[in-house]
């Protein structure tokens, strides 16, 4: 380091040629085939005059639906490249038997490293952020979230994050520390290059994106219900929303605080987990995994939740044991705070405190086996329909109690000293994140749809999506187990040991059965989209469903309900619907149509984030001119916003009764449709 | 009630969970917003404690450093609080201006929390100068490390509640006491209010503890 800096240094920081990976194929190569992707859509999105809709309607929007639907667009984008990543990783370790294999160590670092990170921020938090935001405000009968402009900051946060961690792919390299970026190790004598900053930086943007949200669904939650939407009248997706953001608003500031050390002893020389100094690494996992495992339970509670609306719609039953449901909720919720230590047994906390934390991990079972039983008996007696949600939501069954099971046996300190850090363990997490979280965002993603959309999505790509996905897993996952217990640890670039071959065959196997089922889905979205006029909903309740977002037609208009729903009991809509059935549909002859003032659509939260990620950049290559440069602009961006003075417009009375009149006449077609029959 | 809905009523809810208190629907914006910023206020305090808990499990660190009672002075320390607590008084007559729309109480009130504030921030970063100069930066042991993050993490804090009290200010002078601008003026005064707990511990957990022998 000179001592005077040069211009080029003031200018840009770290960055020069250096930084684009022109000696390695495969990175250049699959940024080349994004950025040309990339290109493509917007070049036809301006050449098609597109561009203009797409800022008034999606990108300014601070619609809770639409925000829920580019949530869940941007989860289901970074779900292939995650994996990408996994299917590399498959690959190589298929091969890498006495070998190099195809990647270079260094490569496949960053591969495992950007494959946790983006699954589990980037494709599984959007995924359930998107669908609570899309579903939470319907089920609770009003017409939006708390925060609806901050609403769309928090989900443009959250796509910075996502940005900043591709770019890494063509423009410096990504962290090769794993998922969690352990000292020392991650620090700078042992991570000198940009790879650590790529992931503090990103995580810590798409961190506020997350907090922001998280209160704004706390808020939603406990303050707006419509009249009568009493706390144990919520839906129970209402309630899994309520505690898994409650957990975000509560471990969120944990990784926040986490990562500004980390980020602290990189750029300004502290020692909060160095080496020397007197820092201390442990620290660094107390805090991470303070706030690691409640992340688990923020996400898997939604799943829950969607598990909860699907068993109960498609078993035509009120779910079994609604209180006792809440209660596991809330219980899950507390107790998800009390068992961190269990991530880390091995590295001497001592049999007591083991003893403690192991028996406080099985103990979490205990309301997660309660939720399990009561979705049996909700089926239970109940007319079945084996419809795609539901399949999916069968298969999380049958798969998770595998992955909850094998998580008591590592909950067992002793049995925890054996396999910690094997493959054992990739198998068990994955066991319960893809069984657990993503078939229940497939559930949500395949019942919630039609609302979102209007149209249905197609059954039979959807069954075979379903099959070969559910196949795959186990296929995948199950060697993994066994290659656990044969002693083959994580994170191994090549191996030696003949044993674990066949099962690494396998495995790769199974990832061929699991692309398939991904690419059966994108087929079922798109042969959906062709045939959208025979699938269309036009009741805007094709499931029978029970909750109020079935009450509205689908898509929602702006407004979601015409009227503010007075709920009367538990399974609000199907109370209704059998009022209505009785009633013949009686004609609105109560309140007359009013106006309804509505927030209007803003782009702050896409010119913060745009400040976000020039501010992101800069920070990591050290750029310095450039962070002052973003920070001063989010900063005058929010002064803007607030500087508004028309922040709501009106819709007239007569619109809003046009509209509901449509709806409620194609619900009455139906209605002496089914009479006829 | 009417006699479908009572029916209605009997029906859909077998518990009778509904009968006690009927939900009246949602909250007026007012409440809205506070209660969210309630949230946000807790979800910070989360944040500091972790830099407590650092802070806790590093201050024996010194690694031939300088320790605390060597380092702090009392006497400009009391001073800092004595600021901080009174523009937290001030704070509060800005808030009381706001609500009665009185324009010069407002204005008088939020300039003398702003100056307190700055004279709270002049003598922090005196005090992280000095150290400084005196080799004891952040990088001479975990302990300090831990000290300057915690401190001036709060210091942070306090300079963007001075950011966003002089916006306050000019968003007054621009636009008068519209509602938005009230739910945002209670806002602020939550924030600065929280700004003066954390403070607190700062004051007892670092200067307090660490002070003695």
């Amino acid at each position: 380091m000179p001592a005077v800096p040069t211009v080029e240094a003031t200018m840009l920081g770290k960055l020069d040629w250096s930084a684009i990976p022109l000696d390695q194929p495969i990175p250049l190569a699959a940024g080349g085939v994004v950025l040309l992707v990339i290109l493509g859509v917007l070049a036809w999105v301006v050449v098609k005059g597109h561009l203009p809709y797409l800022w008034h309607e999606w990108i300014t929007s601070v619609d809770h639906k639409r925000i829920g639907v580019m949530y869940i667009l941007l989860a289901s984008v970074m779900l292939l490249r995650g994996g990408s990543d996994a299917i590399m990783m498959r690959i190589q370790q298929a091969i890498a038997y006495q070998s190099q294999g195809y990647l270079p160590p260094e490569h496949y670092n960053q591969i495992f490293s950007a494959h946790g990170t983006i699954m589990i921020f980037f494709v599984a938090m959007p995924f359930v952020i998107g669908l609570m935001n899309l579903v939470v405000p319907l089920q609770l009968g009003v017409r939006d979230v708390a925060f609806p402009t901050l609403n769309s900051v928090g989900f443009w946060l959250t796509a910075t994050g996502a940005l900043l961690v591709n770019l890494s792919l063509v423009i410096g390299e990504f962290a090769r520390t794993g998922w969690l970026a352990f000292p020392p190790l991650s620090e700078l004598s042992y991570s000198p290059g940009v790879g650590v900053d790529y992931y503090a930086w990103s995580l810590q943007i798409s961190g506020v994106g997350t907090l922001v949200a998280g209160i704004n669904l706390v808020t939603t939650v406990l303050k707006l219900r419509t009249k009568g939407m009493n706390y144990l009248r919520m839906p129970m997706f209402c309630w899994t929303t309520l505690a898994s953001n409650l957990l975000i608003v509560a471990a969120f500031p944990i990784l926040t605080a986490t990562l500004a050390m980390l980020l602290l002893d990189r750029y300004l020389g502290f020692h909060f987990f160095t080496n020397e100094a007197g820092g201390n690494v442990m620290m660094f996992m107390n805090l991470i995994w303070a706030w690691g495992h409640p992340e688990v339970y923020i996400l898997v509670l939604p799943a829950f939740g969607v598990y909860s609306e699907v068993v109960s719609t498609f078993s035509s039953k009120p779910l079994f044991g609604y209180r006792s449901m809440v209660l596991a909720t809330m219980a899950i919720c507390i107790i998800s705070f009390m068992v961190w230590l269990h991530h880390f047994f091995t590295m001497g906390a001592g049999p007591d405190v083991n003893a403690i934390f192991g028996i406080a991990s099985m103990i979490i079972a205990v309301p997660t086996g309660v939720k399990i039983y009561n979705w049996l008996f909700t089926m239970y007696g109940g007319r079945i329909r084996f419809a795609t949600p539901m399949l999916w939501s069968v298969g999380f069954m049958v798969t998770f109690i595998i992955g909850g099971l094998t998580g008591v046996l590592v909950a067992v300190p002793p049995a925890d000293f054996m396999l910690h850090n094997s493959m054992f363990l990739v198998a068990h997490f994955h066991n319960v994140i893809i069984g657990g979280v993503l078939f229940a965002a497939f559930a949500g993603f395949e019942y919630w749809f039609p609302k979102a959309f209007g149209f249905r999505l197609d059954e039979r790509w959807g069954k075979v999506g379903f099959w070969f996905t559910f196949v795959g897993f186990w296929v995948t996952f199950m060697p993994l187990y066994i290659a656990g217990m044969l002693g083959m640890t994580r994170r191994m670039q090549h191996y030696d040991v003949a044993e674990w071959r066949p099962w690494m065959l396998v495995a790769a196997f199974g990832m061929l059965l699991l692309t398939i089922g991904v690419l059966a889905q994108v087929t079922q979205i798109v042969v959906s989209i062709r045939n959208r006029e025979a699938l269309r909903d036009r009741t805007g309740d094709p499931w029978d469903g029970r909750s109020l977002e079935w009450a509205t037609s689908s898509p929602p208009p702006v407004f979601n309900f015409a009227f503010d729903p007075d709920v009367r009991g538990e399974d609000a809509y199907w109370a209704l619907k059998h009022h209505a059935k009785q009633q013949q549909l009686e004609d609105h002859s109560g309140p007359e149509y009013q106006d309804i003032e509505m927030p209007k659509n803003s782009p702050t939260g896409f010119v913060c984030a745009f400040f976000a990620t020039v501010m992101g950049f800069a920070l990591i290559w050290h750029i310095w001119w450039m962070v002052i440069l973003g920070g001063v602009g989010a900063f005058a961006t929010f002064v803007v916003f607030a500087w508004r003075d028309h922040d709501e417009y009106v819709i007239p009375a007569a619109e809003v009764e046009r509209i509901d009149r449509i709806n409620i006449e194609e619900r009455r077609n139906l209605v002496s449709l089914a009479g006829t029959l | 009630m009417t006699m479908t809905a009572t029916l209605g009523h009997a029906h859909a809810d077998p518990h009778h969970i509904g009968r006690a208190t009927e939900h009246p629907g949602p909250a007026p914006k007012r409440i809205v917003t506070a209660y969210g910023f309630w949230v946000f206020l807790l979800s910070d305090i989360v944040m500091f404690s972790c830099f407590f808990a650092a802070y806790a499990v590093l201050v024996d660190q010194t690694a031939g450093g300088p320790k605390g009672s060597e380092i702090f002075e009392q006497r400009n320390v009391a001073i800092e609080t004595v600021c901080l607590l009174l523009s937290s008084f001030t704070c509060g007559m800005a808030g009381i201006a706001a609500d009665v729309r009185n324009r010069l109480w407002f204005y008088l009130a939020m300039a003398v929390t702003c100056v307190l504030g700055l004279i709270f921030l002049a003598i922090e970063f005196k005090e992280f100068a000095d150290l400084v100069a005196r080799g004891y930066g952040p990088s001479r042991s975990a302990f300090l490390t831990a000290f300057f993050s915690l401190v001036g993490c709060h210091g942070l804090h306090v300079s963007a509640g001075v950011l966003w009290l002089l916006t306050m200010m000019a968003q007054v002078f621009a636009k008068g006491f519209r509602a938005d601008v009230l739910r945002r003026m209670m806002c602020f005064a939550l924030f600065w209010h929280a700004l003066d707990i954390i403070w607190v511990g700062v004051f007892s957990v670092v200067y307090l503890l660490g002070g003695g022998a």
